[in-house]
Parts: structure tokens; sequence; C-alpha cells
């Protein structure tokens, strides 16, 4: 099966790289061609390098607390540059202070995202929600 | 003497260096108007006769030239995402020596082919997606540039999965299309040394014939390369040196023109200091811009109208009073200053010239506050430790204090972000002749060091 592409970074100024790292390894691990742009990745960023690669998911990391104003826009700038059906994932800490999850879960839904994870997920579980949102699954 | 003879096909003058191998010296250098209309032998026999024979006559063993003659090599660059495959596809072209015309990103137009019809370029760089990245795109640029009336000399430098498709596509209107290594094989990496080979060879094989360049070719070896890659390729040699001999280390060459100002860095530009991040497009060693706003003559009112207030205070004239001054050069460009108030204006010009060239040149160091305190972020090339800045182009030649303009491409503590030479020391190529050095690098690449490095004065 042809390798599918995925963009990885840690969006706004946020500069937590080791978890930015681990995922890279374990994407890469996995069987995808990971494009990491690294930590202080603005959303043009994360668009242009879609482009170019073909990318089939934005992974988008945010640990500092700021995800909120960080990610907003995001989906509306991919539909504006053509790439408005592509897979989009985010995960970390991402918004401040200790807020119900299920209320941020649902407002990143609103925002455009196809998946939002609480701290401390795992690799395994976007992995495995990728290759099924891909339909790379065999079952 | 071993003389050999090169020459530069300016646009506007044509320059004759000789060469003596043995002794290591220029033997003369000199200069008359380029003769494209009639035959451009005639430029190069008028400067060759102003150098006194010796008793025997020359008895050139090379004869070598480049040129910038008829407009240079103009080229039109195409690529996909602006700030991605298409800054590297102009990148690419101004590393080959072209004067880049346009770079146009995404899908061409209707629009962007009319665009390419008026300016004519000699060659069209298509790029676009990295490997195994996008594919549509440089297909359907493909198929609309089939479209154009007129054919023309391609260079490919795109997605290699769908290099060969475009290849055929384009191969229906133009001829010749030559498929190059992508500019950006993945994502952030610039590799724009194969499609530099590919344009230079097609200018070899097929622009020069068609400029009329190849009347030259019946009495010199060969038209070797475009002006602007010799000077390129002399830059390269003075900052690296060769076998044992020595370079000059890392290095800017700053050439001030009568239409435009050109930077070359020979430098890796990486951040000097310790935990700075770098971000964006890594930068090429070898890297050239022009910046087509910022002449001493033709290009004087974009000039001023770029330096703006800057200029006018430290000048300290009138509006009007550059407004004449500026009607002066429009009607004569090759004026030289008259009076102490004009060569005031000059070097007011020329220092802003340097300085805005300089500055679009060098990367910038952004500060970054996170939750976790300040972070620094570079983008483009470091050159605060850079020892060496060499000015070149007639008006510095020709200016009686080329030491007060070149001190433009300082480090300005009021703008600490721009990351230019702090405290650098300054040359002059007095002699003008570094476009012929990179001429004789293809013959004897430790002659042409030793010269450069014996003919280029501390100022």
């Amino acid at each position: 099966m042809e390798q599918k592409t995925v963009v990885l970074g840690v969006i706004g100024s946020d500069v937590h790289a080791v978890g930015n790292r681990i995922l890279d390894y374990a994407f890469t691990q996995a069987g995808f061609k990971v494009i990491n742009i690294g930590v202080l990745a603005t959303q043009e960023e994360f668009i242009h390098s879609a482009i170019e690669t073909n990318a089939e998911a934005l992974l988008v990391s945010s640990l500092y607390g700021h995800g909120e104003m960080d990610c907003r826009g995001l989906r509306e700038k991919c539909q504006e540059t053509g790439i408005g059906k592509i897979i989009m994932y985010v995960g970390g800490n991402l918004v401040v202070g200790k807020q119900d999850f299920e209320s941020v879960k649902e407002r990143f839904l609103a925002m455009g995202f196809d998946r939002v994870y609480p701290p401390g997920t795992l690799p395994d579980t976007p992995i495995e929600d990728l290759r099924k949102d891909l339909g790379m699954t065999i079952d | 003497m071993q003389a050999v003879l090169l020459i530069d096909f300016g646009s506007t003058y044509t320059k004759v260096t000789i060469v003596d191998l043995e002794s290591e010296n220029i033997v003369g250098t000199a200069r008359a108007g380029t003769t494209i209309e009639t035959n451009i032998m005639d430029g190069m026999n008028s400067a060759l006769a102003q150098i006194p024979e010796p008793g025997g006559g020359w008895n050139f063993i090379r004869k070598l030239a480049c040129s910038s003659a008829a407009g240079g090599l103009k080229m039109i660059a195409s690529g996909l995402v602006k700030e991605l495959t298409a800054e590297a596809a102009r990148r690419a072209a101004l590393g080959a020596g072209a004067r880049v015309l346009e770079v146009f990103s995404y899908e061409l137009t209707q629009k962007d082919l009319d665009r390419i019809i008026v300016s004519k370029p000699d060659i069209l760089l298509l790029a676009g997606g990295t490997d195994g990245g996008n594919r549509e795109v440089i297909l359907k640029n493909a198929e609309m540039l089939s479209t154009l009336p007129v054919g023309l000399p391609v260079v490919i430098a795109g997605n290699k999965a769908v290099s060969d498709q475009a290849a055929d596509i384009l191969r229906k209107r133009h001829t010749p299309v030559v498929i190059a290594d992508n500019v950006m094989p993945e994502l952030g990496v610039l590799s724009v040394e194969s499609a530099r080979l590919a344009i230079r060879e097609v200018y070899l094989t097929h622009i020069i014939q068609a400029k009329g360049l190849d009347k030259a070719e019946e009495f010199l070896e060969r038209i070797m390369m475009p002006t602007p890659s010799a000077v390129l390729s002399a830059a390269e040699l003075l900052a690296q040196g060769y076998g044992s001999e020595p370079g000059m280390g890392e290095l800017i060459i700053v050439d001030v023109g009568g239409a435009t100002t050109d930077v070359h860095s020979i430098a890796k530009g990486d951040p000097s200091k310790p935990s700075v991040m770098l971000k964006g497009l890594p930068e090429p060693y070898v890297k050239r811009t022009v910046e087509g706003d910022l002449g001493m003559r033709y290009s004087s009112e974009a000039l001023v109208e770029t330096a703006g207030k800057p200029l006018m205070d430290n000048l300290g004239w009138t509006n009007d009073q550059v407004l004449d001054q500026l009607s002066l050069y429009k009607e004569d460009p090759w004026r030289i200053p008259q009076t102490a108030e004009e060569a005031k204006f000059d070097v007011a010009m020329g220092l802003m010239a340097v300085g805005l060239a300089v500055d679009r040149h060098v990367g910038r160091i952004e500060v970054v506050y996170t939750p976790f305190g300040a972070s620094y972020v570079q983008n483009g090339k470091d050159l605060t430790p850079l020892a060496v800045v060499i000015g070149t182009g007639g008006v510095l030649l020709h200016h009686s204090d080329p030491l007060e303009i070149l001190r433009g491409a300082v480090f300005n503590p009021q703008e600490p972000t721009i990351l230019k030479p702090q405290d650098p020391s300054f040359y002059l190529d007095k002699e003008y002749i570094l476009a012929a050095m990179g001429l004789l690098r293809e013959v004897s690449p430790q002659v042409a060091l030793r010269i450069m490095k014996k003919y280029m004065v501390k100022l």
C-alpha cells in the first residue's frame, strides 16, 4: 500500500519538543511518512506543508494552554486553500486550568477538528484512529 | 607569457581582462560599449585594442567569455506554494545567474501566460510538489504552458513522480524540455544544484545562439556562462580556497549597479549564539539576491522611493532638489557627479542601496515569548560574525569614497534583529576582475584564486 503522508507540528508559541519527537517516531514506526514541522509552527506552515506534500492529515499538538486561540480558523484556512477536507487531529494540554474535557472536545470539534485527544493519550490511539479514518484497517 | 583572454559581454560594456598564467598577473583590463545590434565582436575588438600588444602580438592560450548582454539570462519560475517550491525555484534560477522576471505560484492562469508572452523569458523553470507530494498542480501547469503560442526551453524540477509525464505534455509545444532533480525533494530541503546545471546546459546549447552571441564563438572558444554565475563562482573560490592555497573565508560581495544591487554571500549563516531555533527554508551556502528597485541610475527613482525618509534625513535636501538630481540621471544614466553636492547625493544613495540590499539578503532573529521564557527564532542567514565584505560594480569603482557606501552592509544596533556583519573588513574589486576570475577558475583555479587575493584592495 502507498505510504500515507501526515504533517506533524506543535502549534503557536509553543516550544514543547519532546512529545513532538515521540509522535514523530511513533507515526514513522507505524508506517506513515511524517512531515515534522517541529515546534513554533504556524497555521500557514501546517497548510503549506500539506499542500506541497499532498498530506492526508494534520496532527496538531499544543501543550501550553493556548491551543484554543492558536487553532481557531485552521479549518477555514484549509478550505480557503483547497485542502478543506483534510483530516485534522489535535491533542495535548489544549486549555488552561482544570476544565471538563468533554466541553473542551466539543469546542475543538466545532472548530472543525475530526478528533480531539486529552492529556496523557498514548500515540497508539491516534495511530489506530488514523488508520481507521483513512480506510487502512483490514477488518 | 601564457596569456589568457577573458571577456565579459555586459549589458552596457564589454570588459576585457588579460591574465598571464605564469606570472599570475593581470596584464591589462579595458572596456568598450557592447555592440549586440551589429556584431558583438566589434565592441570586444575595440576594448582589446586599448591594451598595448606585446612585440610578437597576442598569443592567447585560452579565450573564454561570459555574458549578460541582450538582457542576460531571463527566466520565469513557477512553483506550488509561494514560500516553498516557488521560492526554491526562484533561488535555483538566481543561483544559475538568471534575471528572474516573475515567479508564479499555484495554478497558472491565462493572465500568467499573457505575462510570459509579453516578458519573453529565455527559459522557464517549472517546479511544484515535493517528491511523492502534490502532482496535480505541476501537471496542470504543464498543460497550461503547452497552450502558449511560442515554444520555449523548459527545465522541470518538481515532484519526480510526475516529471516524465509533465515533460511529455510540455514537449508537444516546447523544446528542449529538460528534467532536473526536484528543487525541494523533501519539505524544507532545498536542492538547487541539479536545476542549476540543467539551466546552464540549456543556456550553453540554446540561449547563446538565440541571442546572436554565437558569433563570438567563432573567435572565442566558447561563452561559458552568464556573468552572474561567473561572479558567484569566483566568490565561492575566493571564500573556500583551492588545494593548499587558503581562501579569505566566508564573505559577502556587494555589486552596486545602475539598475540593480546584487548581493552574493558565501557563508553557512548558522546561528552565532546558542539555543537559537531555525525556521523557514534552509539557506544555500552560495546565495545570490538581486534587488531590482535598488539601482543607482536606471532605477534611481525606485531607490529614492524605497529608501524614503532615512535618505532624505541623511541628505538634508528638499524634495525638489532630489527630483532635479533624479532628472539629471534620467537624461544621462552614465553621469558622473560634477559637484560636491552631487557626490553627496551619490554617497547617500549608494549607502541606502547597499544597506537595503544586504538587509534583504541576510536573516532575521526574532524573540518569541513563551510561558517558559524567551526563545529565539532565526529565519535566513546569520552573518553577524562574517569578516569580509567585498564591493564591486561600476558605481563603487568610479566613486571617490567606496568605503563610505559599503558601510551600509554593517550591522545596525538600532535594528538588532537584522543579522548583518558586525565588524567586517572591507575590500574593493578595484580592477573589476571578479567575473573574469570566475571564468579563469575553469582553466586554473589556483591562479584565479591567487590573482583575486592579490588584486582585492583592502579599504
